[in-house]
């Protein structure tokens, strides 16, 4: 387990050391500034709720920018050759890689700390409401990072990485989105394999265990299902 | 320290590596030598854990590939083939990612990569940006990381690709140099190579081994096959069909330029006609202004030798 540190490690320099971060972050606080300024012009509400829900669809385009190089670089460029024989198992790479990935993105949602600061200014926001919400957001990030981790695993190109990230991302939000209004066992499992519905549980202030479930066992789905891929040059 | 055994890799009906077998000793340098796609790179690839074998086994300093595979991967050190680095990082940063990841202790990562940045003489660009570097110092950045662990087999695919000629001196002089403590195993299509560096030599053509021996003895066997070429003055017409007469000729190439003719003669492997030449000239009033025995190249060799198989193959059908 040792070389996860390792591997987190240099993932994560060369993610600042790659315009990659920069951009993502610059982005991430541009639209969701932009988002957060015109729902509460709208709303007059102290909330971050209806500007959270947008943020899930930037987050949907921008997740898959983090993770597109993770392991299509590596399989590109052939380094993947000299990483996978030095004595590290597949699933430190992975695990390394997912980790690094996700402290990017936790670093990209940060700047968002400034609208609760502004939010407690001009109003009196509910505090729990807030935790809730950012307890959401850390664990789809989670998700998404797997999903665009496990498409960057299939491919040696990182725009085909991102593109089907992006693609796969807004499917999982749009079934529940789209959804959300029928009844019936086949919207109700669209709803649940779909992002949205547990996203808007944790924004309404609720930390429903069924939720963190579903994004913590998806995570670990689908992390395995990476590492099988790794693996599977093995038997290729 | 590696034993391969009746070890085959299939790529869906093609074998990339046709059950071959043989054993490199402690301390020697064995040169895997074979034209591109005859399965130097898939074998490497199979010794150093990073693809398995269809059948057959290898162990690798003791320990199988298949079963024990970390346990290998501890004991060698790999130089792929183009030597894939990360662009963005420096070359001290590099080694000292490489060493942590070979799980080589804190207190000995510092000395140990001092020395290795020492050995490949990368000191003078060790802060540098590896995407800057020339593709010499990329080289000698990749093989300073297969060092750095210190480990006790290195298994090196076409170490001096793509350099220009002072560089492969300098890396040939490194790895004489590391053969002194270190089991090697080396790929090239590089004849002369494998004569300065390796103790012993394999052929491997089609995935399967066509020769194993000392250099020495493959390259009087590869070399008696001649080739001389000629300049001479005289009658060109008459001493061609005089050269063509020579017992142990193949063929003969004419070229006319004026008073001078260039002649090509190939004769069978073996036979030294060279004498039988210069009398045949002299007998028809030439003169010779130069005369040359040009070795017959690799490629030659394993085009010689995979058109007598299939010759072969077809009187057995």
């Amino acid at each position: 387990m040792t070389s996860v540190g390792t591997i987190f490690h240099r993932e994560v320099n060369a993610y600042f050391l790659s315009p990659i971060a920069y951009v993502v972050i610059a982005v991430f606080t541009v639209f969701s500034g932009y988002f957060f300024s015109i729902m509460l012009g709208i709303t007059q509400e102290s909330t971050l709720r209806y500007s959270l829900a947008y943020t899930q669809f930037i987050l949907s385009i921008l997740t898959p920018v983090i993770t597109m190089r993770l392991m299509a670089e590596e399989n590109k460029t052939g380094t993947i050759e000299p990483l996978m024989t030095a004595p590290v198992t597949d699933f430190e790479v992975v695990f390394g890689k997912f980790l690094a990935a996700w402290a990017l993105y936790n670093v990209m949602i940060a700047p968002t700390a400034f609208y609760i600061i502004f939010l407690a200014w001009v109003g009196n926001p509910d505090y729990g409401a807030i935790i809730a919400s950012y307890t959401g957001l850390i664990l789809m990030g989670g998700l998404f990072i797997s999903i665009g981790l496990l498409v960057s695993a299939i491919t040696k190109n990182q725009i085909v990485a991102a593109v089907i990230g992006i693609v796969a991302l807004l499917i999982l939000l749009v079934i529940g989105l789209a959804s959300a209004d029928h009844e019936g066992w086949f919207y109700n499992a669209l709803r649940y394999i779909g992002t949205y519905d547990h996203w808007d549980t944790f924004t309404k202030g609720i930390i429903d265990t069924r939720d963190v479930i579903y994004y913590v066992s998806f995570t670990a789905l689908l992390i395995f299902i990476v590492v099988r891929i790794v693996e599977s040059r093995r038997w290729r | 320290m590696i034993k391969v055994d009746h070890l085959a890799k299939r790529y869906a009906d093609v074998y990339a590596v046709d059950h071959i077998s043989f054993e490199v000793k402690q301390g020697e340098i064995l040169g895997l030598l074979g034209p591109n796609g005859a399965g130097k790179t898939t074998t490497m690839r199979i010794l150093t854990c990073y693809m398995p074998a269809t059948s057959g086994t290898a162990t690798v300093a003791g320990y199988d590939v298949f079963r024990d595979s970390i346990s290998v991967r501890k004991n060698i050190g790999y130089l792929p083939e183009n030597v894939p680095l990360y662009p963005e990082m420096r070359v001290k940063e590099y080694l000292s990612f490489r060493a942590k990841l070979k799980k080589l202790p804190y207190r000995e990562r510092k000395v140990k990569i001092g020395e290795c940045i020492e050995k490949c003489r990368i000191a003078d660009v060790q802060n540098q940006i590896i995407g800057t570097l020339s593709k010499g110092y990329r080289q000698r950045v990749g093989l300073a990381d297969t060092l750095v662990h210190d480990p006790k087999i290195l298994i090196l695919d076409e170490p001096t690709i793509g350099l220009d000629p002072n560089q492969i001196r300098q890396v040939r002089q490194l790895i004489k140099e590391l053969g002194e403590k270190h089991t090697i195993l080396l790929s090239t299509h590089i004849l002369p190579e494998v004569e300065m560096l390796c103790g012993r030599v394999i052929i491997i053509n089609r995935g399967k081994i066509v020769a194993m021996d000392t250099p020495s003895n493959l390259a009087v066997q590869l070399r008696s096959g001649n080739n001389i070429t000629l300049e001479v003055r005289g009658a060109g017409e008459k001493i061609k069909n005089a050269l063509s007469g020579i017992r142990g000729v193949k063929k003969v190439v004419w070229h006319e330029k004026g008073e001078l003719s260039n002649f090509n003669v190939e004769a069978e492997r073996g036979m030294d006609i060279r004498e039988d030449v210069f009398t045949s000239i002299v007998k028809n009033n030439g003169v010779i202004r130069e005369m040359k025995q040009t070795p017959i190249t690799l490629e030659e060799i394993f085009h010689q030798i995979t058109t007598q198989e299939h010759h072969e193959q077809e009187v057995a059908v």
